[in-house]
């Protein structure tokens, strides 16, 4: 299949620091790669080396056939990107945010100011379109930036996280964009911390841990990897942990993992509902009493844990150090 | 269309966004256009009183040394303001644009003249309430309004190359404090650099904020036989010695901005 996107090998340093070592990546024609990992794990690196934005210490990218080393200016032509930051003019209007980057893009003036008018209306910002962007509120500049990328209709889009930092009401608001503008054919590399993200926007994911490429494919072929749903369980005394967990070990699909501290034990199960039933009323026979259940999906850090053995080490969160047990 | 022509374009795209910021945010401009006009209220009547020029007219002397030290200070903006868009992350939009590379830079110190053009008017007018006098013919006024602003011009490039070497706005403010406060203060602008310590009185003579107050002395008529400028070949050639300063600013700093600018990343 023709790989739209290609990288093979990135390695960038930031002095001693290693934020990439040996990215390869592709993405086919017309596909949505997620580009899955915790902050620090170089996903934004990878995005700017493919972006132009920065040059890589080894290897080599390529998008649409061309080196984006040796012919930035006809790799910034084809491509659109909308980073983490919003980045549009505060003081401009969006109206003229979108106007200055159609032109910017030499689009001509006739044809900037109806894109820009054209994409206002389809990102529900028309009745912002002449108020400073000052104005806007967070998911409204998310919007307005990722407009941005697509001015000038490109064949290539890079998202930097587009919904870190937006609530959960914006953060469906966005999937619901993205998912339009890919079912047009757009060829897209996305990068997320979150898990349930690239399972609804990505066609395959690559998971990244410290600049390293460690798990790829398909949501499901990932999920079947990493199990499918979580129980989660704080019981009443950590005197029964052995005993709960040797109960839930009994119905868990892969590993049990054990936080001592606050009481948790988390398992991978399928069944759904049926299965947490089961185990509670295994539970309460044995005189285990549970302060609090749940079953969810799993999460970025369920990931990180099946696949790496540590939980995804997040630069800035202080999450209890958890750690995997089997029985 | 060739490349000059589309940096041309880019840069006038660029030139206009700065433009609408201005409009947008019109308490910026008060402030800065103020302070041209507190310096000569503060010279005229503060300090005034006590700076004694043999036979000359202090105002008179002192209007030109205003243009010059506001024209230098006002560089500090391009750099503050080139700071800002890399904070805020728009420079990495526009890095990612097909646009020509110079485009984000030559838009805007040529937005800055603007705002240079605003700012020596402002001054003219106070200072010529406060007594100042064109004494000269049209075409030496207009040249010693150009050649302000060509020098202002040159020095926003050396502004654009700290701003982007640096992380933030507030380090401009400081780092250029630190160049400015010297550069215009050991010169001729407020006080004939004869009265000054020998080592002192050789760098204003040779200071390019010198040569430009000089210049615009004597394009504006304001020099006076009773307080001539000094022997330094740089003091008897002031027009000369400005251009040579913009040149030379120039040569280095266009490509040293630009070259920062290609590698600049958000911080």
């Amino acid at each position: 299949m023709n790989q739209v996107i290609r990288a093979e090998g990135l390695v960038k340093h930031y002095k001693e620091v290693k934020a990439l070592d040996g990215l390869d990546l592709a993405v086919p024609e017309g596909k949505v790669l997620g580009l899955l990992g915790p902050n620090g794990a170089g996903k934004t690196t990878a995005v700017r080396i493919l972006t132009t934005l920065l040059e890589a210490d080894a290897g080599r990218a390529e998008v649409a056939g061309v080196d984006v080393a040796a012919n930035p200016d006809q790799v910034r032509a084809m491509i659109g990107l909308s980073g983490q930051y919003a980045a549009v003019d505060e003081y401009l209007t969006g109206f003229e945010n979108l106007d200055l980057f159609g032109r910017l893009y030499r689009l001509g003036r006739a044809k900037a100011r109806s894109r820009a008018r054209e994409l206002l209306e389809r990102f529900d910002l028309n009745d912002a379109a002449d108020r400073p962007v000052k104005t806007y509120s967070g998911g409204m500049r998310r919007r307005l930036d990722l407009a941005g990328a697509l001015v000038a209709d490109p064949k290539v889009l890079f998202l930097d996280e587009p919904t870190t930092g937006l609530d959960p009401r914006g953060r469906v608001e966005m999937w619901e964009v993205i998912r339009e503008m890919v079912a047009g054919g757009t060829t897209l590399l996305l990068t997320t911390q979150y898990l349930e993200e690239a399972d609804r926007l990505a066609d395959e994911i690559v998971v990244i841990d410290h600049g390293r490429a460690i798990a790829q494919g398909t949501a499901d072929q990932l999920k079947d990897q990493i199990g499918g749903e979580r129980v989660e369980l704080v019981i009443e005394s950590a005197a029964n942990l052995g005993r709960a967990m040797e109960t839930v070990n009994s119905f868990s699909t892969g590993e049990v993992v054990v936080d001592e501290q606050s009481r948790t034990l988390t398992a991978p199960v399928t069944g759904g509902s049926g299965v947490l039933v089961e185990v509670l009323r295994q539970l309460d026979s044995n005189s285990v009493k549970v302060l609090e259940f749940a079953l969810r999906r799993p999460t970025l850090d369920d990931v990180f844990l099946t696949l790496t053995g540590h939980g995804a080490e997040n630069g800035n969160s202080e999450q209890p150090q958890k750690k995997k047990v089997s029985a | 269309m060739s490349q000059l022509m589309w940096l041309a374009a880019d840069g006038y795209n660029v030139t206009r966004r700065n433009l609408i910021k201005i409009k947008r945010m019109p308490e910026l401009m008060v402030w800065v256009l103020m302070s041209p006009i507190m310096f000569v209220l503060l010279f005229s009547y503060v300090f005034g009183g006590s700076i004694n020029v043999p036979g000359v007219n202090y105002r008179e002397f002192l209007i030109a040394g205003i243009f010059a030290q506001t024209v230098v200070f006002g560089a500090t903006y391009t750099g503050a303001s080139l700071a800002e868009d890399m904070q805020k992350g728009i420079i990495d939009r526009f890095r990612s644009l097909p646009m020509t590379r110079s485009a984000v830079l030559v838009g805007r110190t040529a937005s800055d003249i603007v705002y240079n053009v605003l700012s020596i008017t402002i001054m003219s007018l106070t200072g010529l309430l406060v007594g100042w006098r064109i004494r000269t013919s049209f075409w030496e006024a207009v040249a010693g309004f150009g050649l302000l602003l060509l020098f202002s011009y040159a020095f926003s490039w050396v502004m654009a190359t700290v701003g982007l070497a640096v992380p933030s706005p507030e380090v401009v403010n400081n780092a250029s404090f630190m160049v400015i406060m010297p550069l215009t203060f050991v010169s001729n602008a407020f006080v004939p650099s004869d009265s000054l310590p020998t080592p002192l009185r050789i760098f204003a003579e040779w200071n390019p904020v010198s040569a430009v107050t000089q210049a615009a002395r004597e394009l504006f008529g304001n020099t006076n036989p009773l307080a001539p400028a000094s022997e330094a070949w740089s003091m008897q050639n002031p027009i000369l010695y400005t251009l040579i300063w913009v040149v030379v600013i120039l040569a280095i700093f266009v490509p040293f901005a630009v070259a920062l600018y290609k590698r600049a990343a958000r911080k």
